[in-house]
């Protein structure tokens, strides 16, 4: 698989535009950590040779349980210098639920190795929405999570997917998913329990200290583009949104044959607007309303006037002269509010 | 053509007891159709017809038949089975001098087969008992065949055995049709007397005007007139029906045809008119002419408020070959501009629905189905109800009248508690219980008509698991505590959503209403109250809370353009929601009515 994913990286070196060096790169999307320390250093180090390089950031996604001092310290030695540790949640009654192989103390073990490795980034993934009885146990894993000070966080609601474990017991009615009011009730606390702790909300599930975001989840929100390599990995190159095939041995056998396992779809000019409205609204930098002018000649002021002057006597968006952003009540309806604006 | 060899006839039949099946192997076995000619039930040319298996209007069809040496015409003609469409039944068979009466030998006699019997035998028709479908392993040809003899008095010999299916007995059929079915009488040279008993939509001829001459003699070019109407025409074009039109010279009494003279509304021609000369006319017209009157009401509209003149545009060509569909526009504050329509039944209300769908591509919102109540206002004069939004205001009349239907029903022994109940819930009185066999019973009721237009027969279907049969038949008004339940959100009244209904049912009513919109209506930015009310005294509530969370987890690489596109759907969904004060109601929600249980 990493001689197949290097050969795709040699095949679409020239898949991003040129002008642009590579600034970031994310080892993530299901759990990279498993890989030995080697083989994510093969596929580095062809990134490298094959690309015009000036790194700022380098993540590995890492289950808590992957992460030894040796492989620790070889991924910081070849360059790696943020970890995202999927921790999820701190109780192991919940863990075991969530079909996670790690435990709490374990957690725990992996982001004081990973501190001593280095590293110069750590961030903490938070699972919330998880139907219990109050929201104690919620609360607990953010007041843990705070006393460990991690400089950044990404916490999601618990979304059940159909083919999955909980997805299959909530199909059997073995399990009950929590209502949306109760999900929002824990979003809010998690909104005023990161405020209180210092960490600013720059994208709806995404959290930090001291300007310690992620650059390259960032960039996805501001439209910048991106090679995704691997099985059902995604591309975007400003114009094209593309795919790969997500299914393991027809990606494998594709490459063998040198060719692409790639699929491509041309957005028009409506969904592009569509998307950027989408994504940066999410974040805290909000919708920048001089550049849809600028890019695609619509100016959402006016577009939208009577929508936004609506929005803004609900206190859902705050409106400067460079921007549109969501306010704490906006955050929870962020989707409800991007599709009332597209076009 | 000598008037002793036509013979001329109908089947009455329940829907599936292969009625078309037979008439199909009839026209098969006289050659009246070629195989290659042939379609499975080829007298329903409609396609909706065909699927749902009933001849919606009826055909006639003529058949050359050699008997002993002679040649004898047959004029059959088809008849719907549906309890909505009755009054075409009764002219159906007044323009015949027999008919079949085609039983299904494993489900015996139902309801609707009864009443169009007693119609023929009214009408002095030779009945000829089949038996039909003889070859299917749950037939019981001797139960059946005893209730059938009870029924019509006949003996067993006189009941034919057939099978449609397996082309069992129909020469014993053609042959009964000759022996028993007497010819038709009438003065050939008398002034013409012709009756319609159906027309036909042709978009290149016009209206083709089916009918049954019982005296005198129409040539080509005559000048004609139709007696109820009034309207002169030239008669361009006469003939007999094959499977194809044979045009003729000439026609004479006692024989069926057709008559193409250029009509080009259907509304013209009223079924059970008499056709005679301008310039000799009959001196008496054909008995039994009634101008057919709608029993249902609802309004239709535009699923897109944008879609009206195109939704007019359909309605009107539906009209041309529909005269049973009246409409006249309406306008809703919530579902906009649309048309209140009549219909001859709730079949009939669904069949013009598939027919938008399906001829003209016209999605729409049909509204709460109603019946014409009449309020005997504070000045003794009747004022018809047609909509809830006609319903005057209380201190306005004394009282309200509303429809009664007398209701027969058959049905196994068994599920008797059960359907008397249900017709007692539907404010039914019991009138009769007749026993045709030890376990078939015959019950009768006089019900509201607003109480059968609902989902009576759906639910008569299910606690008779699915074996009894209805037919219905208007007796006139009642007066009844009628009221206006009307529906809010947020304070705002939704007309679409207002019903006519008992007092008594009010509540139950209000509170479901409620109850379905509840689950219907998308949460929304604020808190959503949902009231029934009758007046101003609020008698039903709900709330849909407000919309607290929307928001998607995750949006990384793969997962923008999944949500973009989830939302651009969802979006365009939105446009077809309507907008009643600040709440969005999708359409679903104008339906729910029709749902309730």
């Amino acid at each position: 698989m990493v001689q197949m994913i290097c050969r795709e990286l040699v095949l679409r070196k020239n898949y991003l535009p040129k002008a642009q060096p590579i600034q970031t790169v994310y080892f993530g999307g299901g759990t990279p950590s498993i890989l030995p320390a080697a083989q994510i250093g093969e596929i580095y180090a062809c990134i490298r040779e094959n690309f015009d390089c000036q790194l700022l950031e380098t993540t590995l996604e890492a289950n808590p349980d992957d992460l030894t001092p040796e492989k620790l310290n070889a991924l910081r030695d070849m360059g790696i210098d943020r970890l995202s540790i999927g921790i999820q949640s701190f109780n192991d009654q919940v863990l075991r639920f969530y079909n996670r192989s790690h435990t709490a103390v374990e957690s725990l073990q992996a982001i004081d190795k990973a501190r001593k490795a280095g590293f110069r980034s750590i961030s903490i993934d938070l699972i919330y929405g998880f139907p219990h009885a109050d929201h104690s146990i919620w609360q607990k894993d953010l007041a843990q999570t705070i006393s460990l000070a991690p400089d950044h966080i990404s916490s999601y609601c618990l979304t059940i997917e159909p083919g999955t474990a909980l997805g299959v017991w909530e199909k059997k009615g073995k399990f009950n998913a929590a209502s949306d009011d109760f999900q929002a009730e824990q979003f809010e606390i998690l909104l005023q329990t990161l405020d209180k702790a210092d960490y600013l909300q720059y994208e709806i599930s995404n959290f930090a200290r001291h300007q310690a975001f992620s650059l390259h989840n960032s960039n996805y929100w501001k439209g910048v583009p991106y090679l995704g390599l691997g099985p059902g990995a995604h591309s975007f190159d400003g114009k094209h949104r593309g795919h790969n095939i997500s299914n393991n041995a027809v990606y494998m056998r594709m490459l063998q044959k040198n060719k692409l396992p790639f699929q491509i779809e041309t957005l028009d000019k409506h969904e592009q607007i569509n998307e950027y409205l989408l994504t940066s609204l999410r974040t805290i930098w909000g919708i920048d309303t001089a550049y849809l002018t600028e890019q695609f000649g619509w100016d959402l002021r006016k577009e939208r006037q009577n929508i936004l002057a609506d929005m803004l006597g609900q206190d859902l968006i705050q409106v400067s002269s460079q921007a549109v952003i969501l306010t704490n009540k906006g955050k929870l309806l962020a989707d409800y509010l991007a599709a009332k604006l597209f076009i | 053509m000598n008037m002793q060899k036509i013979r001329n006839f109908c089947i009455i039949a329940h829907i599936d007891h292969g009625k078309s099946t037979l008439a199909d192997r009839l026209l098969q076995f006289t050659n009246t159709v070629t195989e290659r000619e042939m379609q499975d039930q080829l007298l329903d040319s409609m396609d909706l017809e065909r699927e749902r298996g009933i001849t919606i209007k009826s055909h006639a069809i003529q058949m050359k038949y050699p008997y002993q040496g002679e040649e004898y015409t047959l004029n059959l003609i088809d008849t719907p089975g549906h309890v909505d469409f009755s009054y075409e039944v009764s002219r159906s068979i007044a323009a015949c001098e027999g008919a079949l009466l085609i039983v299904d030998a494993s489900q015996g006699i139902e309801a609707q087969t009864i009443s169009n019997l007693y119609l023929a035998i009214g009408h002095d028709l030779e009945i000829i008992p089949v038996l039909n479908k003889i070859d299917l392993p749950g037939a019981q040809p001797e139960v059946v065949a005893d209730e059938v003899m009870e029924l019509i008095g006949c003996k067993r010999e006189d009941i034919i055995l057939a099978s449609g299916k397996e082309g069992i007995g129909i020469e014993d059929i053609l042959n009964a049709v000759v022996e028993k079915i007497p010819a038709p009488t009438g003065d050939e040279e008398g002034p013409l007397q012709a009756m319609i008993f159906d027309s036909v939509y042709n978009p290149f001829r016009g209206v083709e005007v089916l009918f049954r001459i019982f005296n005198g003699t129409i040539n080509k070019g005559d000048r004609i007139k139709f007696v109820n109407t009034g309207r002169e025409y030239e008669a361009d074009e006469i003939g007999i029906l094959g499977i194809q039109q044979k045009p003729q010279p000439q026609l004479k009494a006692g024989n069926v045809g057709y008559l193409v003279s250029g009509i080009k509304v259907a509304k013209e021609v009223k079924v059970g008119d008499t056709i005679t000369h301008v310039k000799r006319p009959c001196s008496t017209t054909v008995q039994g002419f009634e101008n057919v009157k709608p029993m249902v009401f609802a309004g239709i509209y535009p699923v897109d408020t944008t879609d009206f003149e195109e939704l007019r545009a359909s309605m009107e060509k539906l009209q041309l070959n529909d005269a049973s569909l009246v409409w006249e526009p309406e306008t809703s504050a919530a579902l906009g501009f649309g048309f209140r329509c009549g219909f001859l039944g709730m079949l009939h209300m669904e069949i013009i629905q598939e027919r938008l769908e399906r001829e003209f591509d016209m999605t729409v919102i049909t509204t709460v189905p109603s019946v014409q109540f009449r309020a005997m206002m504070n000045n003794n004069e009747y004022r018809t109800v047609n909509a809830p939004s006609d319903m005057p205001e209380p201190n306005l009349f004394k009282h309200i009248e509303e429809p009664y239907v007398k209701v027969a029903i058959i049905t196994a022994a068994d599920y008797v508690g059960p359907v008397i109940q249900l017709c007692m819930d539907k404010r039914g009185q019991i009138k009769n219980q007749v026993y045709l066999t030890s376990d078939r019973v015959e019950l009768t009721f006089d019900m509201p008509l607003v109480e059968i237009v609902f989902d009576f027969f759906d639910k008569l279907k299910t606690i008779s698991r699915g074996y009894a049969s209805l037919d219905y038949e208007l007796i006139g008004f009642r007066q009844s505590h009628m009221v206006r339940l009307d529906v809010m959100l947020n304070g705002e009244p939704v007309d679409a959503l207002s019903a006519i209904v008992h007092r008594d049912k009010a509540y139950e009513w209000g509170k479901r209403l409620c109850e379905k919109l509840k689950e219907l209506v998308p949460r929304q930015m604020f808190e959503i109250a949902i009231q029934a009310a009758i007046g101003t005294k609020i008698i039903a509530r709900e709330t849909v809370k407000a919309l607290r969370k929307n928001v998607l987890a995750k949006c990384y690489g793969g997962d923008i353009s999944r949500k973009r596109k989830l939302l651009e759907k969802q979006k365009k969904g939105k446009k077809r929601m309507r907008q009643v004060g600040n709440v969005e109601v999708p359409q679903e929600a104008f339906m729910a009515v029709l749902k309730l249980d």
